[in-house]
């Protein structure tokens, strides 16, 4: 019977307390503290292999810039095409929402403080220096990411990575290097034409909401509004979207062995950590920007 | 000069121990030693699962060894560097199943190594592709995808893909496997004329070593035989020794067992 008092005790003790008051009041059971410390240390790996994984991968592009230009230039226009070219109906159609829905609701609020003015500074605030690149990473990742982890898994897990290592092809130089040229460079481009997409249809709605903004003063308001350091950090940013979006994505699929069926799996962890990337990138970006202001 | 030359053994293991490709920590053959002369015809025999792909993949350079030393004409093995990249196209490899690009067609998967290595356009591949594939029967596949073609067929890809630079020695991973009597006398005559020196090769004799199931198909075409059980390998020599081994396996891998 006293064996199993302690059983019974905690159990009284537990319907006595809210829901988490055990956390606070008994010492944390091992099996909690090794599951955060599994999480911390498999994000700390994660973050080990993906900085590997890069630096390994900008020192091919280094030792091995313009060998087998025959061959690797055409698959770095594939993945422009890929991660650009393919991508502009869709991005033409977010440009005008992106306008409409800043200029919507920026205009009614600056009307009633009669700061109409300020339309071009909000715009080059908003569209230009955060959503424009951000939108823009999150929709070349969804698109072009998620593929990469998929193609790539699938040529790991049926061993057509071997075969190029046995033809004496590096899958870093010829699967890897096309993948980040081609995205960094696609980001860049699709973040430019969705910029220059938004500021566009943003005076287009602002007219239609009978706004007393001429275009030349618009885009005098823009002109103004930006300094070279918003071209400078706009390119940096986009191409390191870009970058991080292809090294994610590109180490999930080939860095480590897969099965068939592991490749969804590492899809969607490579989704996860490749926004997060971002994320913290723009948050990086944010912190240039106030800097430099 | 030319004596010294061929004296060079084509693959040099030396109490070797193979680790699976899956779990390199897993040996699958320990203390292999073993000497492929320059223009012979192997074939390592074992049942399924005995290791004989991961020890061709070894020979072939995709892995390195848990132990002891493998030279392949000369040079250690596995061999990454650039600078010996040249050494290592000396040797060819088609695995079990082809393992080709799914992404290319046929005549791009051919063309890949020669297009990455002499630096070509597709354009410019032209009339050495166009002998592989006819050499290979594939010419009426060329522009297929490999998953639309059937096993044979895709190892025959992978075959003309291994030989796009011509190397001196091919290793071929159980190529016989799965295929009909028409498909494996193909195979059989097409080696042979390799071993024994083919046109593509200007007349030269190429080194093959082979993986197999089965003994029986190799009588009268390899010249060398090995087997690989229970993690030993051992030379078993020519046909003629083999017919005279008591070993139970090799009689059963010959196909002489009485059930």
């Amino acid at each position: 019977m006293n064996g199993a008092c302690p059983v019974n005790d905690s159990t009284t003790q537990r319907s006595s307390e809210t829901a988490t008051g055990f956390v606070f009041r008994s010492p944390l059971p091992t099996s909690y503290s090794n599951f955060i410390g599994r999480l911390i240390f498999r994000f700390l790996f994660t973050i080990q292999g993906i900085g590997a994984f890069a630096l390994i991968t900008v020192g091919v592009l280094i030792s091995k810039f313009g060998r087998n230009s025959k061959v690797l230039r055409p698959l770095v226009r594939r993945e422009i095409a890929r991660a650009g070219t393919n991508l502009l109906p869709m991005f033409c159609f977010l440009a005008a929402a992106l306008g409409f829905l800043v200029i919507g609701q920026v205009v009614s609020w600056l009307s009633r403080v009669g700061a109409v003015n300020y339309l071009g500074v909000v715009m080059v605030v908003v569209v230009v220096r955060e959503l424009g690149p951000l939108i823009t990473a999150l929709l070349v990742l969804a698109r072009v990411g998620t593929a990469n982890v998929v193609e790539l898994g699938t040529a790991r897990a049926t061993g057509e990575v071997e075969a190029l290592e046995a033809l004496g092809i590096d899958p870093v130089h010829y699967l890897i290097v096309p993948r980040v040229a081609g995205m960094a460079i696609g980001t860049f481009a699709l973040t430019v034409y969705l910029i220059i997409g938004a500021l566009m249809s943003g005076y287009l709605w602002a007219f239609l909401q009978d706004v007393p903004l001429r275009p030349d003063q618009y885009f005098q308001q823009l002109a103004a509004s930006l300094t070279w350091v918003d071209f400078v950090l706009l390119a940096l940013k986009t191409v390191s979207f870009g970058s991080v979006i292809a090294m994610v994505t590109c180490y999930h699929g080939l860095a480590q062995p897969l099965r068939l069926e592991e490749v969804s799996r590492a899809t969607v962890r490579a989704v996860a950590q490749a926004v997060i990337g971002c994320v913290l990138l723009d948050a990086a970006f944010i912190i240039i920007y106030l800097a430099t202001a | 000069m030319s004596a010294i030359a061929t004296s060079i053994p084509a693959i040099d293991m030396r109490d070797l121990t193979v680790g699976a490709l899956s779990d390199s920590t897993n040996a699958v053959a320990e203390n292999v030693t073993w000497r492929v002369e320059q223009g012979d015809f192997w074939v390592v025999a074992g049942l399924h699962g005995a290791g004989k792909s991961d020890l061709l993949m070894l020979a072939g350079g995709v892995m390195a060894p848990l132990a002891g030393s493998y030279e392949f004409l000369g040079e250690g093995m596995p061999i990454f560097s650039d600078e010996r990249l040249a050494h290592r196209l000396k040797l060819g490899l088609v695995f079990d199943g082809g393992r080709l690009f799914n992404h290319l067609t046929v005549a791009e998967n051919i063309a890949l190594p020669l297009r990455y290595h002499h630096n070509l356009a597709a354009t410019e591949v032209g009339s050495t592709l166009s002998t592989l594939l006819e050499l290979t029967e594939l010419t009426p596949h060329a522009r297929a995808y490999p998953s639309s073609l059937g096993r044979n067929w895709q190892r025959r890809a992978a075959l003309a893909r291994a030989l796009a630079m011509r190397p001196e020695v091919l290793l071929l991973d159980t190529p016989l496997t799965g295929l009909d009597s028409r498909q494996q006398n193909w195979w059989l005559a097409f080696l042979g004329q390799l071993s024994r020196g083919h046109a593509f090769y200007s007349g030269k004799p190429v080194t093959i070593v082979v993986t197999a199931a089965s003994l029986r198909e190799w009588r009268g075409h390899a010249r060398q035989f090995a087997l690989l059980d229970g993690r030993r390998f051992s030379v078993l020599g020519d046909w003629a020794k083999l017919e005279q081994s008591d070993e139970p396996l090799v009689r059963e891998l010959m196909g002489q067992t009485n059930v």
